[in-house]
């Protein structure tokens, strides 16, 4: 059985090196709670984008990560929130190719295709919140696993 | 996993020139400032040595996300502007997975399976298509 240190945590997201920081907690949390190789892959990629966007477009702000179970099955949670300045129109900003700076505009639409369960909370002028959770699928699905 | 964490990369890439051809080794967690440097550093290198080729090799990449996709595809852009052919080696299995779903196909990108590969893909002639494009082709 997993256990909850090692993938709960609080992490700051201040500068590049945090979203170093926030990559290499993710991946361990990943494999500690037993996902495969691409699903860890997939969960750190959108935590780096989210992370990212806190970063970039919500000034900073911080990553906490939870273990989540339902029905036996593992789960892992990672919420990304900041004091920023919101997201004003979030369908526009969740497709693909939206940028209100210089990106690819593929963060956010990416994050949420590469998770499970995706949840944006954001209030113009307050701030944001993004709510991703993937769960650890079991096998027969769990051929990717080198 | 039974491999360690990925240390991170401050500062520069080391870049190694093999006759023609820049080497570049990307390996574990880089800083967005890192790739950022490398991104001029190569351009610098292209420029002032009269390079053909470059291979940069992501062998020990574990995750590329929009930001280095982006960094890998401005980089091969910049060098074919100075007369250099860019090629993309070794990516991981889950990663070129992830960044499909992700939806950065990143066109254009010359890719190869290993840096040897790479090596044999710039050591062959370019031909220019109808429809202006460029394509390898073999001799
Ligand atoms: N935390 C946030 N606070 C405020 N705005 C945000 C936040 N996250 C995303 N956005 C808005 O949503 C848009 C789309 O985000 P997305 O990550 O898809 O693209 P990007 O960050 O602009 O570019 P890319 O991630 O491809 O480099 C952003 O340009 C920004 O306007
Ligand atoms: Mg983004």
């Amino acid at each position: 059985m997993p256990t909850a240190a090692g993938v709960e945590a609080r992490l700051p997201i201040r500068s590049d090196m945090d979203l170093v920081w926030v990559r290499q907690h993710v991946r361990q949390a990943a494999a500690q709670l037993g996902f495969g190789l691409v699903d860890q892959t997939k969960l750190v990629t959108a935590a780096s984008e989210l992370a990212r966007n806190t970063l970039v477009h919500g000034g900073g702000g911080l990553m906490e990560a939870s273990h989540v179970t339902t029905g036996g099955a593992d789960g892992l949670r990672l919420a990304f929130s900041d004091s920023g300045p919101g997201i004003p129109d979030l369908d526009r900003a969740l497709s693909d190719g939206y940028t209100s700076g210089g990106g690819l505009g593929m963060g956010l639409g990416g994050a949420r295709r590469l998770v499970h369960d995706f949840e944006v909370e954001s209030v113009p002028g307050s701030g944001t919140t993004v709510r991703v959770t993937s769960w650890v699928t079991r096998p027969p699905r769990q051929r990717e696993d080198v | 996993m039974s491999e360690g964490f990925a240390r991170p990369v401050a500062g520069h890439v080391p870049v190694l020139r093999l006759g023609d051809v820049l080497l570049v080794t990307l390996q574990g967690d880089l800083y967005d400032s890192t790739a950022h440097q490398l991104q001029q550093d190569l351009s610098e290198t292209i420029a002032r040595n009269g390079v053909t080729g470059v291979v940069i090799d992501i062998s020990g990449v574990e995750i590329v996300d929009s930001f280095l996709g982006r960094v890998l595809a401005e980089t091969a852009a910049q060098t074919e502007l100075l007369a250099a052919r860019t090629v993309v080696a070794g990516m991981r299995p889950a990663v070129a997975i992830t960044l499909v779903e992700l939806g950065l196909t990143l066109p254009g990108l010359r890719t190869a399976l290993t840096t040897e590969a790479a090596m044999e893909l710039l050591a062959q002639p370019i031909v220019t298509s109808r429809s202006g494009g460029m394509r390898e082709e073999s001799p």
